[in-house]
């Protein structure tokens, strides 16, 4: 049994491909009951979200399965094949296990580390358990990559920094100002950029907002919306000694905020440390600010970069990300392979065969008097009475041929009788749970 | 026996001391936890070697150059280690370890002879007064460490550069936090041990004050971390000038602490 992976991503189509092959989730399942149906193909689940459309499916035949699917997406949409097939890329075997593993791990994300995939993923796995598309192979695949991703998570530092400039604005203001539970934000104008970083700080624990705009409704509906207080424009500097946080983006021509005013204040709070944001242009805040002492003043550009940092540190965590998910595609694939039917059958025999061997020689040690000849005949009445045994799972099992059944039977085999292989692979799964 | 240990202490302080300074510059936690645990035996072991010490010339090891500088070390090495607990800054071993190592490097380097206790420090006043003062060297040892750490930081702050050293230091806040703890505790310490010592010098010369250059060095020490303190409770000082005016006073620290052998002819 082959799995086999069809779609396209950011990587490959533009967003105007990418919305015209989207699967809506309320209407998922008329296409994973039609995809199931397709010739060949035995399981399938579909993953769409804005940033890629895939197919996993497994098969028997790689080559026509990936074909039909592909023809499958095409006529779902209503799109001509040769219009798609440009922007879709197909893996097979171990290099389909590799793909999905470094998408569960969010490697192939547009931002890589994003922590979103793994949930639409998780989802889209939801969506095939229901209407029963995924089987065996499915369900054990996808709970591997589940666990892969986890693992590069826990091991890999790949989500760890910030990669938003609000973000960053957060993670810097820690740095001065430590816990955030007793500190206060002043939001000084309005802004998209600003609002989200006020959003991200009260997220983040800070202990209260006041906002200021020059028309006061505007700072009180602000205001009342971050649960917050609201300051006329004229008295801003009456309240800011209150504010540990400065978020600034009016549209004013020049600066408000001078290095003298931010001397008195700081004086005022004695001294204890401020840390301002100026995202306006042209600026809120004189850059001399940032000379005064204990008052730390950052523009968009300043956290730009640390955002830019942090992008390259998570390329590198990326690769020790790609070690982790090798080492996984091996384990996954031993156990796959062990699902093919004739290995099954020989292993399932020399199991049989083992324990007819030992039990044979213990009971013709104890046998006083047992003659060579009545020792053959007695031989021959075990190795009968193994093949008859066997002969009906051998036969079904051989009948069943392929499709989703056998790997059920053979799964279930190996389990039952701890053929090797599906051993390990148990014990594994018992220590993920 | 106390040799033993005492070779032992200073190798483990050494691989520890490496490890926090490795740690700086490499991103792995796992070196950082690696140098705790080098420094916490390396304590144990130091404190075997002093109590061996203590138990066979039976006094305080704090007699003369050699053993006060290994009992400086082995004060700043146990407050660094309840610091760290309290705190958990680890990067605060990367400036605390160094000079406890260099202390007791430099104590290695000196005569270990015992010599007979001279009558002029046997006294239970001068003992209370060495104690109390190695105590509140230790506090303003680390409160140094972390005025150096705080003027890296604030450095990476002004100047916007955000390395991996940057990363790894605390924040000011925490810095600061841990700076006024070190004076609340070491400036009591300091006042009585400047007290006891006074008393101290009344039973053996005679007179509380003699303006000698260990009583005056203390005195100028004193005055710098009163003005710390002072400064902080009434106006707020914090953040550079503080970390400034604190390794001052620990520049002066070590001065009284080498001058004192000179003072008192033993």
């Amino acid at each position: 049994m082959n799995i086999i992976v069809v779609g396209l991503s950011h990587k490959t189509a533009s967003v105007e491909i990418r919305e015209k092959v989207a699967f809506s989730p309320n209407l998922i399942d008329k296409p994973l009951r039609d995809l199931v149906a397709l010739d060949g193909i035995v399981e399938g689940l579909i993953v769409s979200t804005c940033n890629r459309v895939e197919i996993y499916a497994t098969t028997h035949d790689i080559a026509g399965g990936i074909s039909r699917i592909k023809r499958f997406m095409a006529e779902h949409h209503h799109i001509p094949l040769e219009v798609l097939e440009p922007h879709l890329y197909t893996y097979h075997s171990e290099n389909a296990i590799r793909h999905v593993f470094r998408v569960a791990s969010s490697l192939d994300s547009m931002v890589v580390g994003e922590p979103q995939i793994l949930g639409q993923i998780k989802t889209s796995y939801g969506y095939a358990a229901e209407y029963k598309s995924s089987g065996i192979i499915l369900n054990r695949f996808l709970h591997k990559a589940f666990s892969v991703a986890k693992r590069v998570r826990t091991e890999t530092r790949i989500a760890s920094s910030a990669v938003s400039v609000a973000f960053a604005a957060v993670e810097l203001a820690k740095k001065i100002l430590g816990d955030l539970s007793d500190k206060t934000v002043m939001l000084i104008g309005a802004g998209e950029m600003c609002e989200l970083a006020a959003k991200h700080f009260l997220n983040s624990g800070a202990h209260g907002i006041m906002v200021t705009n020059r028309t006061f409704e505007r700072a009180e509906r602000l205001a009342e919306e971050f649960s917050g207080s609201a300051v006329r424009f004229e008295e801003l500097f009456e309240h800011l000694h209150k504010a540990d946080i400065v978020l600034s983006s009016t549209g004013a021509p020049h600066t408000i905020i001078g290095p003298k005013d931010v001397e008195d204040v700081v004086r005022k709070r004695r001294f204890k440390p401020m840390f301002f944001i100026d995202i306006a242009v042209p600026r809120d805040i004189d850059p001399k600010v940032d000379d005064v002492e204990n008052a730390y003043l950052f523009t968009v550009d300043n956290l730009q970069e640390i955002v830019q940092a942090n992008l390259a540190k998570r390329s590198r965590e990326a690769e020790k990300a790609e070690e982790i998910i090798n080492q996984e595609i091996g384990q996954f694939y031993k156990w796959l392979s062990s699902l093919e039917v004739t290995p099954t059958i020989v292993a399932l025999r020399t199991r049989f065969d083992e324990i007819r061997k030992a039990e044979l020689s213990r009971t013709a040690a104890g046998w006083k008097d047992l003659t060579p000849e009545e020792e053959k005949r007695l031989e021959a009445l075990t190795i009968s009475f193994m093949n008859k045994l066997l002969h009906t799972p051998t036969t079904l099992l051989k009948q069943a041929g392929q499709g989703g059944r056998v790997d059920l039977y053979v799964d279930a085999l190996r389990q039952l009788f701890e053929l090797e292989a599906a051993r390990e692979e148990s014990e594994e799964l018992e220590l993920e749970q | 026996m106390s040799q033993i240990f005492f070779y032992a202490t200073l190798g483990l302080y050494s691989c520890a001391t490496l490890g926090y300074l490795i740690f700086l510059i490499r991103s792995s936690n796992a070196l950082g936890i690696w140098a705790n645990r080098l420094v916490i035996t390396g304590f144990i072991a130091h404190l075997l070697s002093t109590i061996h010490r203590f138990s066979s010339s039976g006094h305080l090891p704090i007699t003369n150059m050699q053993e006060s500088l290994s009992f400086f070390s082995l004060a700043i090495i146990g407050s660094f280690i309840l610091f760290e607990r309290k705190y958990k800054v680890i990067t605060l071993g990367s400036f605390v370890t160094p000079p406890a190592l260099l202390m007791l490097i430099a104590s290695s380097a000196l005569p270990t002879e015992i010599k007979q206790l001279p009558p002029i420090l046997q006294s239970n006043w001068f003992w209370f007064h060495a104690l109390l003062a190695f105590a509140s060297y230790a506090t303003f040892t680390i409160a140094c460490g972390t005025a150096v750490m705080y003027l890296i930081q604030q450095h990476f702050l002004k100047k916007k550069r955000f390395g991996s050293l940057f990363q790894k230091l605390p924040s000011l806040e925490t810095l600061d936090d841990i700076s006024y703890r070190c004076l609340t505790i070491g400036f009591p310490l300091l006042t009585v041990a400047i007290i006891s010592g006074s008393i101290w010098s009344e039973q053996a010369v005679g007179n509380y004050w003699n303006w000698d250059p260990k009583q005056t060095w203390s005195l100028i020490t004193w005055f710098i971390y009163a003005a710390l303190l002072h400064g902080r409770l009434t106006i707020g000082w914090r953040g550079r000038r503080a970390a400034l005016l604190s390794i001052l006073g620990f520049i002066v620290l070590l001065i009284t602490f080498i001058g004192m052998k000179h003072s008192i002819k033993w």
